[in-house]
């Protein structure tokens, strides 16, 4: 179970004008602006449910998935993952966890794949029986048995995608964070990772939580969407909830039935959080 | 963690970066080559000063030689296991960090083991070349006070190294300047470490002493080993090399924590 409980997060970066002028200028004045990526965020997420976190570019999706992974603490707020503060108690709390990033990898590059999957059994320590059949489980699902004798660097996108999905499972996590896990990916393989997704939860009852700008992944995967833009959130429903709150908006909306990404980009304009 | 099962790690580390590099092998025996060169020709450097020179500061040619040969491990062992934090900048920049907090490890293992790099152990080879010539110039009586000296004096070394190099990778955690200042005091003392201390001077011998304490596993222990000096407490010196090392990982800890709470 995951609680997060009225959380704020600020950055403060350093802002200059264009130009040499202004960039010698800043050697010496800094100029600082705050940007709050989260403002008061609350939710609470059940063991095994599946949960889709979107919003715009920039709206605080990967600092909550950074506040909810350990990686980043709060400036206040108090968040509980499964009874752990995710920042404190790092080695703990990483332990039942696994985390997707889609723009970054964590297969080493120059080896094959099994032998990252093996350095993971010893980081995890994970007894050797129990890391054969997980193995044996996500080969099957995820169509891996080529792949596995092939360095990460000569495999195209989907079929590293894939890698990366078995590698952050490998240690049987009961949450799965993906932060956008079909970015770029060809039909095929988005079909094959969301039908993945969908038998993990139904199987493992792993609770997922899904950042994605893919409206069809909030179709296929979620039962629940969270709509978060410019650090606040803006709505906690289901699919359904979204279509409503999309014509209650936009009464004459043309789009409104038809397609969820005309949806979402008209709730942006209307609660103006482009 | 138990200690068996993080040296295993580290081990199994080590292979998975000797096999990544092993992809590359022109340049994997280029780089040992290299390297074997450059601090071969420092050692040829020692020889020509000594043909016309029969001491430095009451400092034989064996004594400069042990000297050299001492600080040569010391350093070459802190790169090869302490090359991660050279490179740390570049891996909170490309989100590697942040992989690394998500694994239940400790950081500063994870650091050390994911850049193992095997091509670093060229100076090796003319560490132990000059420590034999050391050994055969220099009136050392090998006792076990000497041995444990000489192995007191590199593991400290190495220790102090290692401790430099997690210092200016903490930096990293403040700061996205240039941080290669920090470099004058550990490439600057592999090079000027060579000749015993205070050849340089009262001032230096003091700076080396009180803010890096290079003295402890050099001079000190080296005025024992040469048998300038005979005080009990001089073999020990290295150990105090453990606090410093200490103070390094008591800055890289608050430099998690405020990393922590800034983001990258």
């Amino acid at each position: 179970m995951i609680e997060f409980n009225d959380i704020s997060k600020s950055y403060r970066i350093a802002r200059r004008g264009s130009g040499f002028g202004n960039a010698v200028r800043s050697l010496f004045l800094r100029e600082y602006d705050t940007i709050h990526a989260l403002n008061h965020i609350s939710f609470t997420i059940n063991d095994g449910e599946m949960v889709g976190y979107i919003g715009p570019n920039g709206a605080g999706k990967s600092s909550t998935i950074k506040i909810l992974s350990g990686i980043l603490s709060p400036d206040s707020g108090s968040c509980l993952v499964n009874g752990r503060v995710p920042w404190k108690e790092r080695k703990e709390h990483v332990r039942q966890i696994g985390v997707v990033f889609g723009q970054r990898s964590q297969l080493w590059w120059d080896i094959p794949v099994i032998d990252s999957f093996e350095l993971l059994q010893s980081i995890y320590a994970i007894p050797v029986s129990k890391y054969r059949d997980r193995l044996d489980e996500l080969t099957q699902l995820l169509h891996l048995e080529d792949l596995l004798k092939t360095p990460t660097r000569q495999l195209s996108l989907g079929q590293r995608m894939r890698c990366e999905i078995a590698a952050s499972l490998l240690h049987d996590p009961k949450l799965l964070f993906m932060d956008e896990p079909t970015i770029g990916l060809d039909a095929v393989s988005k079909i094959a990772v969301r039908d993945f997704i969908k038998k993990m939860n139904e199987e493992h009852k792993t609770t997922v939580i899904l950042t994605t700008h893919d409206m069809q992944d909030i179709e296929a995967i979620t039962n629940r969407v969270i709509l978060i833009g410019k650090g606040q959130k803006l709505m906690d429903g289901t699919l359904e909830d979204l279509r409503l709150a999309a014509k209650s908006l936009d009464p004459e909306g043309e789009n409104s039935e038809t397609d969820i990404d005309h949806i979402i980009a008209g709730l942006y304009a209307r609660l103006n959080i482009m | 963690m138990k200690i068996g099962e993080n040296i295993k790690l580290y081990l199994k580390y080590a292979s998975v970066c000797t096999q990544s590099i092993m992809q590359y092998k022109v340049s994997f025996f280029l780089m040992i080559t290299a390297r074997f060169m450059i601090s071969f020709c420092e050692l040829a450097a020692i020889r020509f000063l000594f043909d016309g020179l029969t001491r430095i500061k009451g400092y034989t040619y064996g004594d400069i030689l042990l000297c050299f040969a001492i600080v040569q491990m010391s350093f070459t062992f802190a790169e090869l296991f302490g090359n991660g934090f050279k490179t740390f900048s570049g891996m909170v920049r490309k989100g590697e960090f942040d992989r690394m907090m998500l694994r239940p490890r400790s950081l500063i293992l994870q650091v050390m083991g994911s850049r193992f790099e095997l091509g670093r152990t060229g100076p090796l080879l003319t560490a132990v070349i000059t420590l034999a010539l050391g050994i055969r110039h220099s009136r050392v009586t090998w006792d076990m006070a000497a041995v444990w000296t000489i192995t007191a004096m590199t593991v400290g070394g190495t220790l102090l190294f290692i401790g430099l190099f997690i210092l200016e990778a903490s930096f990293c955690f403040f700061s996205i300047e240039d941080t290669s200042l920090i470099n004058v005091l550990t490439y600057g003392a592999k090079s000027h470490g060579k000749y015993p201390i205070d050849i340089y001077g009262r001032g230096i011998l003091r700076f080396c002493t009180y803010i890096i304490p290079y003295t402890l596993f050099q001079y000190y222990p080296l005025q024992f080993l040469l048998g300038k000096a005979q005080d009990w407490y001089l073999p020990l010196c290295p150990l105090g090399t453990v606090v410093f090392w200490l103070v390094c990982h008591a800055v890289w800890r608050y430099g998690v924590k405020h990393y922590k709470s800034c983001g990258s």
